[in-house]
């Protein structure tokens, strides 16, 4: 229990892992794939915020009385991956209109089928 | 001045150029600067290595933070080697990219077009020059985002759908990556690639340090397109515009398969690696990699796509030796790292001066054309065989120290795998010759030019590949820069296993 319990956040973060992971491998459909991905970096961000967590650790500004804080670094480090991950979701967004423009579909069923007929 | 900045200008360079071009109206002016910054680079790089390998390691802090707080570049002989390979590429590729873009790249995006390819490069050098982990994430992000948007510029809409799926695979694997690097930065407090080494072997046993491994490994494996990870790389290489592919190809795999190096040998230690199964399972995927990949280059119809399969397949090579994790091993890495450089960037840009006159890159089309063009058809006969590491070539040498590396751990087996890979390549250049020289030139087909009114290449195609085929042959006999700076670094990467 104790397992399950102390370790909620990280449980949390392997099911959003897993549903974001699951959701890019089986959905044909290109925009969901791209929310799978958004979901499965989530899970990352998520991760990192729960490893900045220091037990009974105040948030990382200096005051008296207080000698105990929680570490402020993986909060930065995320926010660049975060960054990353928005210009990965506009470039991969951009693709799927000029894809649609293209071939006039976002499934990749059709899209594989229209490439093999030529 | 320059000399104690040099490790940040070859990186920023680049960086502050793409912005600058972007908004440049036209290409022309774009690529001139481009070029000129290239070269400034290459220079810098070249001039980095020789300080390496005089002065030995150059600590360089990014703003002047201490590291380990701060970001610090941390050149050896292994990245300054690097760095000269990538940045050595992309000079030779900027002159040959001039009339290549003009011909597959509609005019109004070619300055937006130098300006990816600049933060591409900024990414790869950046990879290569970083001690930080975490910065080694953000460099590895450019240089990705920035090739999607590459290889989305090719002529075929079907460029649209690989550049698609290399971005989902691609992001895939740098999210695992960047969950390795947390759980590792859990485990220990710190990012610095030195500071790790230090903290790691003490934690070993933990499991922590077990999955984070897991993941860097297979993160980076879909990044260099190991076997059975690559499927994101033929058509990526297939439908990319030509200088795009010559590039990629050229440094981005490479760039992946160094920090594979760095991550086994530098920041964990190979007593992980022979600890747990990934030595055998590397040594596995490898020789598949190698036997599956040669065939199914040998039955492409598609001359970029036949050596992008061969490409998969060469990184097989490369990963044979960090397997190995001896001495020769990681020799016989690093010098096809550079080597490979440069067979596959003389062979992606004869075939692309072929695609410059016949508008298509599909083998059918090429038929007869080696008599009409002479030159491009001896460039591919001599990368051809430098693929196949006939004695003389630059792929010889590297084929020899991997052999050697394969005898000396008593392998028999995978021997036989690397001669018969070899035998393999036979047959795929094979194809191209025989279609270029030997087969009658398609009379009826109207669509394509006929091959009697097909010119030789312009010579702005032709010098930077007869550069890069001339470095195949100089590199096949003198081994001094090869062999000599890989030994030197493998000694640093594996300290304690000189004999």
């Amino acid at each position: 229990m104790e397992l399950i319990l102390g370790h909620y956040n990280y449980w949390l973060v392997i099911v959003i892992m897993m549903t974001g992971f699951y959701t890019v491998i089986s959905h044909g459909n290109l925009i969901k794939k791209i929310v799978g991905l958004n979901i499965f970096q989530v899970s990352v961000f998520l991760l990192y915020i729960s490893i900045g967590n220091v037990k009974d650790g105040a948030a990382p500004i200096l005051e008296e009385n207080i000698s105990v804080y929680s570490n402020p670094l993986p909060h930065v480090l995320i926010l660049t991956a975060i960054v990353v991950g928005v210009a990965t979701t506009a470039l991969g967004l951009a693709l799927v209109v000029r894809i649609k423009e293209a071939y006039g579909t976002i499934e990749e069923d059709e899209i594989h089928n229209q490439d093999r007929s030529l | 001045m320059i000399e104690s900045h040099l490790s940040l200008l070859i990186v920023v360079l680049p960086l502050i150029t793409a912005p600058l071009v972007a908004v440049f109206s036209r290409g022309r002016l774009a690529w001139a600067l481009c070029t000129l910054v290239c070269w400034v680079v290459f220079v810098f790089a070249g001039w980095q290595l020789n300080n390496v390998l005089s002065g030995g390691v150059i600590s360089y802090a990014m703003g002047g933070w201490a590291p380990p707080w701060g970001i610090e570049y941390r050149i050896d002989i292994a990245n300054a080697l690097v760095a000269l390979i990538v940045s050595g590429i992309a000079a030779i590729t900027l002159p040959y990219a001039l009339h290549s873009v003009i011909s597959e790249i509609p005019e109004k995006q070619h300055s937006l077009f130098y300006a990816a390819f600049m933060l591409c490069l900024t990414g790869l050098l950046g990879i290569a020059l970083t001690g930080d982990i975490f910065n080694l994430f953000v460099f590895l992000e450019i240089s990705s985002l920035s090739s999607y948007a590459l290889i989305s510029l090719g002529k075929k809409r079907q460029a649209l759908t690989a550049a698609y799926q290399y971005l989902i695979m691609g992001t895939i694997g740098a999210t695992f990556f960047l969950i390795g690097i947390g759980l590792l930065y859990a485990m220990t407090g710190t990012l610095n690639m030195a500071d790790l080494s230090q903290r790691l072997p003490a934690l070993f046993e933990h499991r922590t340090i077990h999955t984070a491994f897991a993941f860097i490994m297979v993160g980076f494996a879909l990044k260099l397109a190991l076997f059975p990870l690559h499927l994101w790389l033929p058509n990526a290489y297939t439908y990319a515009p030509t200088v795009v592919t010559v590039f990629l190809a050229a440094t981005a795999t490479k760039v992946a398969v160094y920090v594979m190096l760095r991550i086994i040998f530098s920041v964990f230690n190979f007593s992980m690696i022979a600890d747990t199964p990934t030595d055998e399972l590397l040594l596995l995927l490898c020789v598949i990699g190698i036997l599956v990949m040669s065939i199914y280059a040998i039955y492409q119809k598609d001359s970029k796509r036949l050596l992008a399969y061969s490409s998969v397949a060469q990184i097989g090579y490369m990963m044979l030796g960090i397997a190995f994790g001896t001495m020769l091993g990681l020799t016989a890495t690093l010098v096809h790292m550079f080597n490979h450089a440069l067979m596959k960037g003389a062979l992606f840009m004869a075939i692309g001066a072929l695609v410059y006159r016949v508008g298509s890159s599909r083998l059918e089309n090429f038929a007869g054309l080696g008599k009409q063009m002479p030159w491009t058809f001896a460039a591919i006969v001599i990368g051809g065989l430098s693929l196949i590491g006939v004695p003389g070539t630059a792929g010889f040498i590297s084929k020899w120290y991997l052999v050697l590396a394969a005898i000396e751990k008593q392998n028999w087996f995978v021997v036989a795998v690397i001669l018969l890979g070899s035998l393999l390549a036979v047959i795929y250049v094979w194809k191209l010759v025989e279609v270029l020289y030997f087969k009658r030139a398609n009379e009826q087909d109207q669509s394509i030019p006929q091959a009697a009114l097909v010119k030789e290449a312009p010579l702005m195609l032709l010098i930077p590949t007869w550069i890069l085929v001339l470095a195949n042959i100089y590199f096949g006999f003198s081994t001094d820069l090869t062999v000599g700076v890989a030994e030197r670094a493998v000694d640093m990467l594996l300290p304690g296993t000189k004999e």
